[in-house]
């Protein structure tokens, strides 16, 4: 592949103006490392075949968690360890997309070791990029699952054993038993020769998912001068001479040549019968209508809602999300699980909108409902001037700080232990809610309940809890 | 009768270094085949010493652009070879 110039690849910013700190030209990888490397070849393929702008990269946890500083292209970048799920997603929503997988060894073969296999075994047509150095590199050189036998890393600091640590995993070997990849290739980032085998490898991946191939695979030898504490002028020969007798190059699967295109479109989601198939009532409900706003400053409502464990904060957050579905809303639910779950507060995230919605989160909101005093204090600041507090006046006995948002005390807890049970209280303050703002229409939302609550007995309960939480607003505010 | 075959005309190229993107690694310096390329004296921006060339001899194949790992610190081009 000679050309006639060899320069920095189109698919690269110009100026790595995301990255921190004065110096914008160069990459913040230490000198010597592989990701450079891997990073041109892929850059300079996405040139050649024209599909910068298509491609959407799906970037680790590890030494290059900040690959989006330096491709001009689509970049996400994800959990420690799960590229190949959330590239599943996208690639299934963009099938015309590109979407290629960066995972470094410890996010691909450690704690993202199950994701790589299912994401492998279904044969996503997505392209995976492994970087194998051997080690963790981000966090300062502990054991990865490619770690050698007797090599000392901070975490196995009288050298890997097979008794202790077991032996390396193979990745491209453990993938090769699997009938869906398509091509898995190990190479080298060594030497001019090994470093044109890697290129034509890339580019083979890369065409791979243009044609619509199936699952493929390249796995690198990189050197870590930085994990090693070696030179990187010495690393590339530690390679030769340490890493490829265990892991040895070449392809371990390639049947590209045999395989037809994989159709880009995902299989389409039919929704006709299966409340049926899956045993739900959804379908002998009524539709919610959209009930009547009162005010226009009630619309798109981004919700939080919290409380403690038990009080039913993420069912409410359900409710919420499904009656506004079936309205006809645009809608969101994103339960926040912090390690307070566990026995402390629970909180949850709602969006009913009538836009499309961008993100989930609700950081600001436009209305808080909270269920005890910890969720006050943590989130009243968080409501925006305007906004709308709702607030269990049964569980909490402190005011609220601000002047500057609608207050709405409603014994929640009270009038669902009037009912029968506490644990209704949830469906009060729902109840409290709409009949506030007249964004759902509360007989639809009473008729709507069995398509959300599995348990039949409660369901008269919850039903009437709606209907006193509503009555409640309608004689106090 | 043999004909005399003219020595073929060695390919020519030209290697510039950006001298403040490069981490000198010495990579380029290992890999060049025409062992065109040194480690400087002085510093960059970022206190490495840069790859240089000592400006002669370079064969514009490209092998010390895909050493480097830095995506920007080499520019090989090819020159018209001398007939
Ligand atoms: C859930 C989670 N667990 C652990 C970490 C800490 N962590 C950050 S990077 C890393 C290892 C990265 O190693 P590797 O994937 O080999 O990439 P490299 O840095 O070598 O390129 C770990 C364990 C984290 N960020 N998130
Ligand atoms: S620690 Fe290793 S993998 Fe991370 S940037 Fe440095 S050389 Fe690269
Ligand atoms: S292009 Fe080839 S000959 Fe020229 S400096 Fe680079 S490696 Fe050496
Ligand atoms: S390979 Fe690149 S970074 Fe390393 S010394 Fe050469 S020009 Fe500098």
């Amino acid at each position: 592949m000679p050309k006639e110039i060899y320069a920095k690849a189109e698919s690269f910013y110009v100026d790595f103006e995301r990255k921190t700190g004065p110096d914008k030209i160069s990459t913040h990888y230490c000198p010597g490392c592989g990701h450079g490397n891997l990073h041109k070849m892929i850059a300079e393929t996405l040139d050649e075949f024209g599909v910068r702008d298509k491609t959407i990269f799906v970037w680790p946890v590890g030494c290059s968690v900040f690959g989006y500083y330096y491709f001009h292209t689509g970049n996400v970048q994800v959990a420690h360890g799960r590229a190949p799920a959330v590239a599943t997603g996208i690639k299934r929503a963009h099938p015309d997309s590109i979407v290629l997988v960066y995972q470094g060894d410890g996010d691909l073969a450690g704690i993202g070791g199950n994701e790589i296999l299912q994401a492998a075994n279904r044969g996503e047509n997505i392209t995976v990029f492994f970087v194998n150095n051997a080690i963790y590199g981000m966090t300062g050189g502990q054991m990865a699952p490619t770690t050698l036998p007797g090599m000392k890393t901070t975490t196995t600091p009288l050298g890997r054993t097979r008794e202790n640590e077991g032996l390396p995993i193979r990745v491209v070997e453990l993938l090769s038993a699997l009938e869906a990849p398509t091509y898995l290739e190990r190479v080298s980032l060594t030497d001019a020769k090994q470093m044109n085998r890697a290129r034509r490898a890339v580019r083979k991946a890369i065409q791979a998912q243009v044609e619509g191939k199936g699952f493929t695979l390249v796995e690198a030898l990189a050197p870590c001068p930085t994990g090693w504490k070696i030179a990187p002028t010495d690393s590339r020969d530690w390679i030769h001479e340490q890493m490829e007798p265990l892991f040895p190059l070449g392809a371990k699967k390639d049947v590209l040549e045999h395989v037809e295109s994989i159709p880009g479109e995902p299989r389409p989601f039919v929704a006709d019968g299966m409340g049926e198939k899956l045993d739900i009532l959804a379908s002998s409900v009524t539709q919610a209508r959209k009930g009547t706003l009162k005010e226009e400053d009630y619309a798109n409502p981004r919700i939080k809602v919290a409380g403690f464990g038990g009080q039913g904060i993420l069912l409410l957050g359900v409710a919420f999300s499904e009656c506004g579905m079936q309205a006809g809303y645009e809608v969101s639910w994103l339960p926040s699980y912090g390690p307070e779950m566990r026995g402390g507060t629970a909180n949850c995230h709602v969006r009913i909108s009538d836009p499309k919605i961008g993100s989930p989160m609700v950081e600001e909101s436009d209305v808080l409902i909270a269920m005890n005093r910890p969720s006050l204090e943590k989130f009243e600041p968080d409501v925006r001037p305007g906004g709308l507090l709702l607030l269990d006046s049964s569980l909490i006995d402190i005011e609220p700080q601000r002047d500057d948002v609608t207050i709405l005390k409603i014994p929640a807890t009270k009038i669902a232990d009037d009912i029968g049970t506490t644990k209704c209280a949830n469906m009060v303050m729902m109840g409290a809610y709409i009949e506030r703002t007249g964004i759902l229409d509360l007989e639809s939302v009473i008729e709507a309940l069995p398509s959300y609550i599995k348990r039949k007995k409660t369901i008269p309960m919850n039903q009437q809890a709606i209907a006193k939480g509503a009555e409640y607003v309608r004689e106090h505010f | 009768m043999t004909e005399v075959r003219k020595p073929r005309a060695k390919p020519r190229g030209t290697v510039e270094i950006r001298v403040d993107e490069c981490k000198g690694c010495g990579y380029c310096i290992v890999e060049c085949p025409q062992k065109v390329l040194v480690l400087a004296k002085g510093f960059n921006r970022m206190g490495y010493h840069p790859s240089e060339y000592l400006g002669d001899g370079c064969t514009g194949c490209g092998i010390c652009f895909y050493a480097c790992p830095e995506p920007g610190a080499i520019l090989v081009r090819k020159l018209e070879p001398v007939s």
